[in-house]
């Protein structure tokens, strides 16, 4: 599904974050990554996602070099294949709940009928027409999971999930996480410094200084 | 775009509207203002001008050509002349008057006419009579009004008419009507014979209309009659006229329109720093977009869009309500707008389709071009780094390039050198335009370097360093919330400037002419009314007079395709020219011919020199004179040319005079004096006016004449002031999180409202000093380019000081207030909550 071949990113005057990274996720599977901060966990979930180029190396989605692609191109893979959640959750203020989880349907060109499914599967039913603002933090969590999976992506990127949740509704939001992946057969590679949010993973791998490893 | 994208255009549309709909309103409005007042303006000066051409066509019926005097009449022994001439069908004799009306300011146009040549020409202009009086068309008592002029004078058919002939009246009776006169014309037809008899005009022609044979070519007859006619009279076309008429205020109605634009140009600003603003808040969230799988091109189209919508609506509104302020404009004041050009005609609006979709579009292509940074912006920013918080400062930052700024002033300046296009100042608008986005582009760097370097000397208070830190270090902000403001307090002080040196330079001039201690007219509309020799005689024989200066004004066309000149004679000392009129320069006394005095835009129009020998077709000859000297005058657009009375009377045998300047004799007032002249015979016909009146009713006509000046200019400033409101208010919410900060380490709630406040005073204040300077720069572009190339009138520089700093502080403190009603807001989270961060 995903392969990464010697990946190498670093920034201007700045050391090396990611040296000659190789890794093949398979169909299915479902990662959590670890790592100290400032390791490269978010530069490798943005290298994957096409957002940033590594300076040396391969990445390939089902088949497709990432390096081949410009801009548009890759933007249109990530809209496509890739779901993506966020710490900060990143839900648009000014659009109400079934909008924010249609979105990703309606820029593929897909019927939004499925938005309403996604939000009655994350615990929202009925709180379609509400505003984020109406919102908890767990909520908006819920709401950020069913638009990163609502467009059946292949790939479920997930940075920080529970950062910003108490441990109680981390714990709900990372199961139902896990629960839509696992029903939506995707992949998915989830970053997170929190051991109990790894352990809902398939695999645990550690991010180090040397290179990609099995916890 | 398919239609489920079309659906992500208007949620993500509708979604920011409803969020902010203040500021989309503002946005909308500003471009509205600026549509509406163009298209107003525009209707208004159409609707006027087609009326006034519709009038002069009227007047000219079906005739093929017109011959005119140089002069208002010429004499009648060019008439058995053209109409045996070959190629002409038939020539009909006019003679066109303007009567006197007692009582009223305005004169009755009067045709008198031949009605049995008339009548194949303009058989309109035939009048009605009675019942059973047929040949009162031919009654040397009767006159023919049309409707209009019958409700305007209140008198109906059978009522007696008094017109002024001289110092006397005339009565006329009302035979019957113009029942085919345009719709509010107020017109009069009388039989020719009797009009030259009653008004004084025996053997005297206005015009003569041809009518030619079938099958001559039109174009080629007036050229061959205007090379036999040898320059003595003119051969013209209606279309000439009408053109003519156009010519005489197309550069009032371009400078009308050019601050309209003004408007419009303010409200492209506030578009930019409605969706500057929008773009950098909503950052994050377009990341988040990009993320998904948006592209930069979609994102770009999407920020287009919402600005395009902004132009959508706001053009749509400022056409239904330009329309509507045209209409209410037309029915309440007429069509003239302050220019003195259209006075006398009643114009009714027409919705003009072309200008409407011309106008929309330019709106929209405002707003699109006020929203092409952010969108640029927003499509090239990176989404990674832009999904976290807190790198907003390097917003916008392709603003701060100065060069593009300093090529833009570079050009602007050069473009100040050029000469106008066919009259107008084209390059002189252009090069204003440039300096104002040169000046604005560069406003990030200077306003950053200047704060930087006052915080590097002042920063020794923390609210200090705050302050001059985020002004210093977010300079980029700066130019969103002063663009507005930045460019309508600039034209504001520019207009200002120009309109105050225009001032005081016609105050000078006034009181440089206005020497004698009464003036005398004999009729204030209107050539039926001029003093004749014997009344002459008796004015300068009253009593109490020291002297006399007698003027006779008459217009003088030199070139059918130009407007009409001012041929003004009076009594001048060849040697000393100065003493009544406002000479520039050198004069010269000339050993031989004829000498002139010609006034500046004269010099300007046709190019005269000192010195110079020229020709001017005076009472039906080709009189060889001299320039003597040029002088200044504010009154006359079009150009005057003064000659000695003495000369004029031996060059055309008119001893009638138009107004009298009176010298008293020591110890005599004005009004003991005005008193003695109104118990002479004809002394209640006169109209005095001592030297301070005149110039309190010219001063209020200028006035008048810059209203609409004032008001565009207002409406500029209220949106540039929007402007600073929204921006501030937006920036100053945009700000909660680093307010909560600073109130956790301790910042009270009052210092951060000081914080507001002067950040909100020094931005403003920035903006006004540069603004100033901007303004002054524009202003001599306006009193040394814009105004000769426009009306060919030069003056001496005078600043409204005490004005400029009204405005100044008014605006220094509408935006410490703004910036101080935004910060309470963003200081209670209850407030930000219930307005969903607007304001």
């Amino acid at each position: 599904m995903l392969e990464l071949h010697h990946v190498t990113k670093s920034y201007a005057g700045r050391r090396r974050v990611l040296d000659d990274l190789s890794y093949t996720l398979a169909a299915g599977e479902y990662v959590a990554v670890m790592g100290d901060s400032g390791v490269g966990k978010s530069t490798l979930l943005n290298l994957i996602a096409g957002l940033d180029t590594p300076d040396a190396g391969d990445i390939v989605i089902d088949g497709v070099a990432m390096a081949t692609l410009n801009d548009d191109a890759a933007t249109l893979l990530r809209r496509v294949r890739v779901g993506f959640v966020f710490q900060a959750f990143h839900v648009l203020p000014h659009l109400t709940l079934l909008q924010n989880v249609a979105l990703p349907l309606l820029l593929n060109g897909l019927d939004s009928a499925r938005a309403e499914a996604m939000l009655n599967a994350v615990g929202l039913r009925g709180r379609g027409q509400d505003f984020p603002r109406q919102l908890s933090g767990g909520e908006l969590q819920r709401v950020a999971i069913a638009r990163a999976l609502v467009h059946r992506p292949a790939l479920v990127l997930a940075d920080e999930p529970t950062g910003n949740l108490d441990p109680e509704t981390a714990h709900s939001v990372l199961m139902l996480l896990r629960d839509e992946i696992k029903n939506n057969g995707a992949s998915a590679i989830i970053v997170t410094h929190s051991v109990a949010a790894a352990a809902t993973a398939d695999r645990v791998l550690m991010l180090t200084d040397d290179g990609l490893y099995p916890a | 775009m398919n239609a489920r994208n079309a659906l992500l255009t208007r949620w993500l549309l509708f979604g920011e509207w409803r969020a902010y709909p203040l500021r989309a309103l503002a946005a909308v409005a500003a471009i509205a203002l600026g549509v509406g007042l163009g298209f107003a303006i525009h209707l208004i000066n159409a609707a006027a001008l087609d009326e006034f051409s519709a009038a002069v066509k009227s007047l000219s019926g079906q005739a093929d050509l017109e011959v005119r005097g140089a002069q208002p009449d010429f004499d009648q022994r060019y008439y058995p002349q053209l109409a045996q001439h070959q190629g002409v069908a038939l020539a009909s004799p006019v003679l066109e008057l303007d009567a006197v009306v007692p009582g009223r300011q305005q004169p009755l146009k009067i045709l008198g006419i031949d009605v049995f040549r008339a009548a194949a020409i303009a058989p309109d202009f035939i009048g009605i009579p009675a019942q059973g009086r047929a040949f009162d068309t031919l009654a040397d008592d009767a006159i023919f009004l049309s409707p209009a002029a019958m409700s305007w004078l209140q008198v109906h058919q059978g009522d007696l008419l008094r017109l002024r002939s001289g110092v006397h009246i005339v009565t006329l009776r009302v035979a019957g009507g113009l029942v085919h006169a345009r719709a509010g014309q107020r017109i009069a037809v009388m039989d020719i014979a009797a009009a030259q008899w009653r008004f004084h005009r025996v053997g005297r022609l206005s015009r003569i209309d041809l009518k030619l044979t079938p099958g001559v070519n039109r174009a080629q007859f007036k050229a061959a009659l205007q090379r036999e006619l040898q320059g003595r009279l003119l051969v013209t076309q209606t279309r000439e006229r009408t053109e003519r008429s156009a010519d005489m205020s197309r550069a009032y109605r371009v400078n009308l329109n050019v601050l309209a634009l003004v408007a419009l140009f303010t409200g492209a600003f506030l578009v930019f720093s409605t969706q500057a603003l929008s773009v950098m808040r909503r950052r994050s969230q377009f990341a988040l977009l990009r993320v998904m799988g948006l592209t930069r091109a979609q994102l770009m189209r999407q920020v287009l869009l919402e600005g395009a919508a902004f132009g959508v609506l706001g053009s749509a509104l400022g056409i239904a309500g330009g329309y509507a302020v045209a209409a209410a404009a037309l029915h309440f004041f007429g069509g003239d707008l302050g220019g003195g050009y259209f006075a006398g005609i009643n114009p009714v609006v027409h919705f003009t389709p072309m200008a409407a979709a011309g106008l929309f579009v330019l709106g929209v292509v405002v707003a699109l071009l006020g929203c092409a940074a952010p969108a640029m912006e927003a499509a090239h920013t990176l989404p990674a780094p832009a999904l976290k918080s807190g790198n907003e400062a390097g917003a916008l930052t392709q603003l701060a390039n100065p060069w593009p700024a300093l090529a833009a002033l570079v050009l602007g300046a050069l473009l100040t050198q050029m000469p106008p296009v066919e009259g107008l100042p084209v390059f002189g608008y252009i090069a204003v335009a440039l300096l104002l986005i040169g000046t604005v582009a560069l406003m990030p760097r200077l306003s950053g370097n200047f704060f930087r370097l006052l915080g590097l000397r002042h920063a020794r208070s923390a609210v200090v360093t705050l302050v001059l830190a985020r002004l210093g270090n977010a300079p980029n902000q700066a130019v969103i919330a002063l663009g507005g403001v930045l460019t309508s307090f600039s034209l504001m002080v520019a207009m200002a400037i120009m309109v105050a040196s225009f001032r005081v330079s016609v105050d000078d001039w006034l009181s440089h002419l206005l020497a004698a201690d009464v003036y005398v007219r004999s009729a204030q509309g209107g050539d039926t009314g001029a003093l004749d020799t014997q009344a002459q005689m008796t004015i300068a024989n009253a009593p109490g007079i020291a002297r006399v200066d007698f003027v006779r004004q008459t217009q003088l066309t030199l070139a059918p395709d130009r407007p009409d000149v001012m041929l003004i004679a009076r009594d001048i000392d060849v040697r000393d020219p100065g003493k009544i009129l406002p000479i520039i320069g050198a004069g010269i006394v000339p050993q031989h011919g004829l000498p002139v005095w010609v006034s500046e835009p004269m010099a300007d129009l046709y190019g005269y020199r000192l010195g110079q020998q020229i020709v001017l077709p005076i009472n039906g000859h080709m009189q060889q004179a001299v320039v003597a000297g040029v002088w200044r005058d504010y009154g006359r657009q079009f150009g005057a040319i003064q000659m000695r009375l003495a000369d004029y009377r031996a060059l055309t045998g008119d001893m009638d005079v138009n107004d009298a300047g009176l010298w008293l004799q020591p110890g005599v007032t004005p009004a003991r004096e005005i008193a003695t002249l109104q118990h002479l015979p004809f002394g209640a016909l006169l109209e005095f006016a001592e030297p301070g009146e005149i110039r309190a009713v010219s001063l209020k006509i200028f006035d008048r004449s810059f209203a609409v000046t004032y008001l565009l200019e207002v409406v500029a400033i209220i949106i540039g002031l929007f402007g600073v409101a929204a921006t501030f208010s937006a920036q100053t919410l945009a700000r909660v999180r680093e307010f909560g900060m600073l109130r956790h380490i301790g910042v009270t709630r009052r210092q951060i409202l000081g914080i507001l406040a002067a950040e909100g005073g020094l931005l403003t204040a920035a903006g006004i000093a540069v603004g100033f300077a901007l303004g002054l720069v524009i202003s001599l572009i306006l009193v040394f380019v814009v105004n000769p190339q426009s009306f060919h009138w030069r003056m001496q520089l005078h600043l409204p000081w005490g004005m400029l700093l009204s405005v100044a502080a008014l605006l220094l403190a509408s935006a410490i207030v703004t910036a101080l009603i935004a910060g309470r807001y963003a200081l209670s989270g209850n407030a930000i909550r219930a307005v969903s961060e607007d304001w």
